[in-house]
């Protein structure tokens, strides 16, 4: 999986910043049912980056389909599209340096615009739309800069509490230069009250953080007579400058 | 008041989720015709060189119970303790070996299967050889935030004895947790996410 061209930055190899775990969720957030049985009771083991964690895998743009950055049409017959409220997701990857993050691979997934996911488990009683996956993937562009075309989703009841429904939103898998960015989030949408009631944003302690997972309506990318536009930047662990550093492998 | 020091803070981490496999690994829930297969199924090919090994991974619960919606990710060196990364300098690791791979657990064993190569050995910063071993990365649905940890193998006792990040851990009862054990071709590692048998996670 070599590097496609998508910058000619020599490749760093310095060590990532550590993690500032208040700032994500905890592992147990008990309003979150299912992280009872599912988190970590011990504490987790410190160590500064190896070169395990420092290098990452590389996805080149030759892996990519002509519409796979397209979600209203990569499942639909030939000649229709999804049914729902017509958006592009725009925004950049950037590391915590400020510093956009070329060349990684972006991938989403989400619910129709009833709330529905395409998934063998999900029998909530909104339909399927036979035009409609779900999935989308691009890589990012010389600035860090990605883009895709999808359908508003709409929020859905699942089993936590007795009458919980989770926000509209849309998961977003991130890679970066090294493994330890890896990141998986979500993407909720400006304005949409359901955020401040669910369990799995509240998660999250502070309400600062959680507003960066809050894409903005963006009328000046919005496409007029075709769709809407929000904004969405991701930001990874940045990396320490090697400059001072004992040379990576030693002798 | 000092100078900002300009920094962004990190994207914080939310849950993947019951359904992470309609993005992810879209062909294995269903989702065919638009990705032309689920990325990260295949790490090897006829010329990978090493030794060919099978990892049998399950995911468990405080309870014992197998996840059957979990995700899990391996980033590991080829046979020569290279990786195929810009990040890299020491050389070129082998060509037909992404060292990365992606695989779902089973829906109804809650077993996850990956067919790859056994790692060489890859130094630390200071130089120290750590012991072959594959980093491992778990996200679920109930899990906040991606769980970090590695695999280790039975059959490298001496070079475990002497691994600098297994050397840290403080409770020798729980280094154990990190070592897959040897069956044939086959090495089954089972993640305990919490209690007595806890595998360790890593903050790294």
């Amino acid at each position: 999986m070599p590097a496609d061209g998508a910058t000619n930055r020599a490749p760093e190899t310095g060590a990532f910043f550590q993690r500032d775990r208040t700032w994500h969720p905890p592992a147990l957030t008990p309003g979150y049912k299912s992280s009872v049985l599912r988190s970590p009771q011990k504490a987790l083991l410190s160590f500064d980056n190896t070169l395990s964690e420092i290098t990452g895998p590389v996805f080149g743009h030759a892996m990519l389909g002509e519409l796979d950055d397209d979600l209203i049409h990569n499942f639909a017959r030939p000649g229709e599209s999804a049914i729902g409220e017509r958006i592009i997701v725009h925004g950049r990857v950037l590391d915590e340096r400020g510093q956009g993050v070329p060349g990684v691979l972006v991938e989403f997934w989400q619910a129709n615009a009833g709330g529905r996911y395409r998934h063998k488990r999900d029998g909530y009683l909104a339909p399927l739309d036979p035009n409609f996956g779900g999935c989308g993937r691009t890589i990012t562009g010389a600035d860090g800069g990605y883009a895709f075309r999808t359908i508003k989703p709409g929020p859905y009841p699942w089993p936590n509490g007795p009458n919980d429904w989770r926000p509209s939103h849309i998961h977003f898998s991130v890679f970066g230069h090294g493994f330890a960015q890896r990141l998986i989030t979500q993407m909720y949408f400006e304005g949409d009250p359901l955020i401040w009631h669910c369990p799995i944003v509240r998660g999250i302690p502070d309400k600062a953080a959680i507003e960066t997972l809050i894409a903005a309506l963006d009328m000046q990318a919005t496409i007029p007579f075709d769709a809407r536009a929000y904004k969405f930047d991701i930001v990874l662990r940045g990396r320490r400058s090697s400059m001072f550093e004992n040379r990576p492998e030693g002798n | 008041m000092a100078q900002s020091l300009d920094r962004l803070r990190e994207t914080p981490s939310q849950t993947a989720g019951p359904y992470v496999h309609i993005g992810l690994t879209p062909n294995f829930c269903g989702i065919d015709g638009v990705y032309a297969g689920d990325l990260g199924a295949t790490m090897i090919n006829d010329k990978t060189r090493g030794e060919r090994v099978e990892l049998r991974i399950r995911v468990l619960d405080g309870t014992g119970t197998p996840l059957k919606d979990a995700l899990v990710e391996i980033w590991q060196a080829d046979a020569d303790g290279l990786y195929n990364s810009p990040a890299e300098l020491r050389g070129a690791a082998d060509p037909n070996f992404p060292g990365w791979g992606r695989q779902p657990t089973d829906m109804v064993s809650g077993i996850c299967m990956f067919h790859t190569i056994k790692p060489g050995r890859v130094p630390c910063r200071d130089g120290r050889l750590m012991s072959p071993h594959i980093t491992l990365w778990i996200v679920a649905r109930g899990i906040n935030l991606g769980l970090h940890t590695r695999l280790y193998f039975s059959d490298e006792e001496k070079a475990n004895a002497e691994d600098p990040i297994l050397a840290r851990i403080e409770h020798r009862v729980r280094v154990p947790t990190l070592i897959a054990e040897r069956q044939g071709n086959t090495y089954v590692f089972d993640v305990h996410l919490q209690g007595d048998k806890e595998t360790v996670f890593f903050d790294s």
